[in-house]
């Protein structure tokens, strides 16, 4: 890590870690701040909070949310549950591999755009829904989910 | 003064274009010379005809939808701030036979209020609740409680009164009152929808509680997945600080209460209460084994409520109107209303509040106008991804507690997703193991490994190999895991798995078998 990626980490271990039940916070404010959990994090934050790299590392893996690679730089999260599926996301996410060139649970070669498995966003009547990055998107399908993919390749 | 156009913020508005809607209405009304003042208020719950802008005139509010944001021009020409015909004028929300038939005591101000207005909230009754709790003693409130016959409303149904009763009763120096707003159910926005279009009421229901068990601090556990609700949750904890609902002295009284937001990070699993708890403390989401129950030890080892956001939601109606008035919904043991949500392939999609009795035929065919897509109904899953799959033959069991346990299912959180005939049952099946492998925390055995083994069995039943004994198998499996899971999530996974095989064999390589044998 860089100095001032220290400093960052740092700052944020000082703020919170006197909050009963730090670590989800921390992480979250961190992966915000790096896109992702950097490797070197870990110890000072298992420093900070009086717990073993293990414990954090632990943590860290058991939760879908923290990375520990960087993202790519346009996430798309394709709900594939139950509800969606009702509406037929089978289809969607057939366009979307086809249309995008990535497969889902993967990303594009340069890292520029990755497609993920997301399950459920509670838009259950409005599917099959997605977030683009943080931005909802839903009844993709036809105009719409030609629309997102242009958008994505743009 | 200006004229009121109510446009939703609900992240399911926003995510069919509600945004753009809004700024297109605010360029052509300023275009006109028309002076207008834009609400975000919550979505109603009616996500079909999302967007659905409503303009307040002489003749009160009127309703067009769905609005894109292409319409917006056409629109404004056809005189739509005056509440002029139009193909997507519906008349008086209100007057809808979707809003007409609810009963709403929970989501009364949904879709109606400034979600982030105290004086809104003031004004269509909100704060009588916690006026009322305070002039009572706790041991009155729970009292209140238990009379209304509230129960769980994240699933389990168990008795709401009875655990804040052992929580008031427990001795210690720090109580918690926490909110599981991890509603990971495919099929179920309630929660979502509650904590966008009305935050004030979550609120005020967890000071309710917190007064009547003694505990001064509050967290609300929402899952990352809701984005809007962790802002909206955030801005109106600000709000009812400084407007006294909050703080040293909630309601101008001597009882202190506070609330924080906690974001979960994607897993299923913390939607148990337990599994939560520990999220909560900074760990591994991983089930705790009961007992102890959380009433006696729960959040760091203290006494704690932890209630469903609809649960917690239900008490200021309870403590304003009286526990009679909510008893007198309902049937049986169900009593009061349930939030229920039509979802996936339903004409009428939204969030339905009812008394408890109403038939699932009734939900499906008649308030939810059958499929969007027009094709037949084959299957709903009732109770979200841990639920049941219904047949047709099965529409007239009423939405009760009891009577959903008596078919082999489960009401769960009050989810409903309808599945039209290209459905494949066995792919479902096969999904519901897939899931439970995906998101076991891995503590019990029977989750864990049971659930990996289960898509395995069923990959073979549906390609035909062994079918017999395969299907054998299958069953020993999910008796298994019924009953040797340490949660839910394990124990109800099941459900979906063999209501799809008794109900829908035909789509589990029947065919395959009887070709395997000639």
């Amino acid at each position: 890590m860089r100095d001032e990626e220290i400093a960052t980490l740092q700052a944020i271990l000082a703020d919170q870690a006197a909050r009963p039940g730090a670590l989800l916070p921390i992480l979250h404010q961190v992966q915000h701040a790096f896109g992702f959990i950097p490797k070197d994090a870990v110890p000072q934050i298992a420093l900070a909070l009086n717990l073993t790299r293990a414990e954090v590392h632990g943590v860290v893996t058991f939760y879908a949310d923290f990375r520990q690679t960087p993202p790519a730089r346009k996430v798309i999260k394709l709900c594939r549950a139950e509800a969606c599926q009702a509406r037929d996301s089978d289809a969607t996410a057939a366009r979307l591999e086809q249309g995008l060139g990535v497969t889902l649970g993967a990303a594009s070669a340069d890292g520029s755009l990755a497609l993920e498995p997301i399950y459920c966003l509670g838009l259950c009547a409005s599917g099959p829904a997605a977030l683009v990055n943080e931005t909802p998107v839903a009844r993709l399908t036809g105009e719409r989910l030609e629309r997102l993919i242009a958008e994505a390749l743009a | 003064m200006s004229q009121r156009v109510y446009i939703p913020c609900d992240m399911a508005a926003v995510a069919v274009g509600a945004d753009q809607v809004a700024s297109a209405i605010t360029l052509a009304a300023h275009g006109l010379g028309r002076d207008i003042e834009i609400v975000r208020n919550g979505s109603r719950g009616a996500f079909e005809l999302e967007t659905l802008v409503e303009v307040d005139t002489p003749q009160g509010r009127i309703g067009y939808g769905p609005v894109d944001p292409s319409d917006v021009a056409g629109l404004v020409a056809a005189g739509l701030l005056d509440g002029a015909e139009h193909r997507l004028r519906l008349g008086s929300p209100d007057a809808l036979p979707f809003f007409r038939r609810q009963t709403r005591l929970t989501f009364a101000r949904a879709g109606l209020i400034d979600p982030l207005s105290l004086a809104d909230y003031r004004a269509h009754g909100g704060l009588a609740g916690i006026e009322a709790a305070t002039t009572l003693t706790p041991t009155q409130v729970v009292d209140l409680i238990k009379q209304s016959g509230l129960r769980g409303r994240g699933g389990a149904g168990f008795p709401t009164g009875l655990k804040w009763d052992t929580v008031a009763k427990a001795a210690a120096p720090q109580k918690y009152v926490v909110c599981n707003a991890d509603e990971g159910d495919s099929g179920t926005f309630a929660d979502r929808l509650l904590m966008e279009a009305d935050p004030f009421t979550l609120i005020e229901g967890m000071a309710i509680c917190g007064y009547a068990v003694g505990a001064s601090l509050g967290f609300i556990y929402v899952r990352s997945e809701y984005p809007f609700a962790i802002r909206m949750l955030n801005r109106a904890l600000e709000i009812a600080r400084s407007g006294g609902l909050l703080g040293a002295s909630v309601a101008g009284t001597r009882f202190a209460f506070d609330i924080e937001v906690r974001v979960g990070a994607g897993a299923y699993v913390c939607g148990e209460e337990t599994a939560l708890l520990e999220s909560l403390e900074g760990k591994r989401g991983q089930v705790r084994a009961k007992p102890p129950l959380p009433a006696h030890k729960g959040l760091f080892g203290q006494p704690t409520v932890i209630n469903n956001v609809l649960s917690l939601a239900a008490a200021p109606y309870i403590l304003a109107n009286g526990a009679d008035a909510y008893r007198d919904f309902g049937v049986g043991r169900s009593r009061g209303t349930m939030p229920i949500q039509l979802a996936g392939d339903i004409a009428n999609g939204g969030l339905f509040e009812t008394p408890f009795g109403v038939t699932l035929g009734d939900l499906v065919d008649d308030i939810g106008g059958g499929t969007l897509s027009g094709r037949a109904v084959r299957a709903v899953q009732v109770g979200g991804p841990l639920g049941a799959y219904f047949p047709r033959e099965l529409f007239d069991t009423p939405f009760d507690y009891e009577a959903f346990t008596e078919r082999g299912g489960l009401i769960g959180h009050g989810g409903v997703v309808v599945f039209n005939d290209r459905v494949d049952m066995a792919r479902q099946a096969r999904f519901a193991m897939e899931f439970c492998a995906i998101e076991s925390c891995g503590k019990c055995t029977p989750c864990r490994i049971g659930s990996t083994r289960g898509v395995e069995t069923l990959d073979r039943i549906i390609a035909g190999q062994d079918r017999a004994a395969n299907l054998a198998v299958l069953e020993d499996l999910c008796e298994t895991m019924k009953f040797g899971s340490l949660c839910a999530l394990g124990g109800f996974t099941p459900y979906p798995v063999m209501s799809a095989l008794t109900h829908f064999p035909e789509d589990f390589g029947a065919q395959a078998s009887i070709k395997a044998a000639e």
